[in-house]
């Protein structure tokens, strides 16, 4: 029994290392970075978690005395792990990875349950197109229950600055 | 496909992504989709991608560097068709 603990334990901890170089190469840190963990990414697709830490400083202002995670911050969520981590995997043979400039260009997104404090979400996005620098996804963000929170699509342009 | 076909082919293309201050009466052959039209890289993008289907062929990196005016694009479609 302690056996099979010890190896689930494991084989998590070595996916959790196999994504960590993407984790550590993503161009963010607090108060804005909405990444804890990736837990899966491949040539289409990239899956990934994040707790929205319960004294977080907007849940003050949204709203007043009812704290709900805001929209944008599920969506920028969305963005750097269904988007931006899957960017930087696909671009991995590119030595200047420290250079990366990325700017989001659209996202069209539904909202079907609210967030609140302390909630782990999960976010799961598809591929859609990586060409001429711009990559688009679509995106799908579930709560601890496994619900659909969010879903959408997200694109951006992702490249180098030369400097 | 004749020269005035493909122009207005792509025209439609572009219509759909010009911002809401420019309209497409704007969009004139020597127009520069950036400077003239007002549009993004991102939406350059689309464009590209758009006119591959309508057109059933494929751009490289070099082609979008080179496709800079509605002309420059013209010329790439061309370019591309006799490569057929």
């Amino acid at each position: 029994m302690e056996g099979k603990v010890y190896s689930n334990e494991y084989s998590k901890k070595m996916s959790e290392r196999s994504w960590q170089w993407v984790l550590e190469a993503l161009p963010y840190t607090e108060p804005f970075l909405f990444v804890d963990e990736l837990t899966n990414i491949h040539a289409t697709g990239a899956e990934g978690r994040y707790r929205f830490p319960p004294d977080a400083y907007f849940y003050k202002g949204h709203f007043k005395d009812r704290p709900v995670t805001p929209g944008v911050l599920l969506t920028e969520c969305c963005a750097q792990i269904g988007l931006v981590s899957l960017g930087i995997f696909l671009l991995k043979n590119e030595k200047n990875l420290q250079h990366l400039t990325i700017g989001m260009s659209s996202t069209a997104m539904e909202f079907l349950k609210p967030v609140f404090p302390g909630e782990i979400v999960r976010v799961v996005s598809v591929l859609e197109y990586f060409r001429f620098q711009k990559l688009k996804c679509s995106v799908k963000m579930f709560n601890e229950e496994n619900n659909l929170v969010c879903k959408g699509t997200i694109a951006g342009m992702i490249g180098f600055n030369n400097g | 496909m004749e020269r005035e076909e493909k122009y207005q082919t792509l025209k439609n293309i572009v219509k759909v992504y010009l911002p809401e201050d420019v309209d497409v009466t704007d969009i004139k052959q020597n127009s520069h989709f950036m400077e003239n039209l007002n549009i993004n890289s991102a939406n350059l993008v689309d464009i590209v991608l758009d006119v591959e289907d309508a057109f059933d062929i494929r751009l490289e990196n070099e082609d979008m560097d080179q496709m800079q005016t509605v002309n420059d694009a013209l010329a790439i479609i061309d370019a591309k068709l006799s490569q057929k």
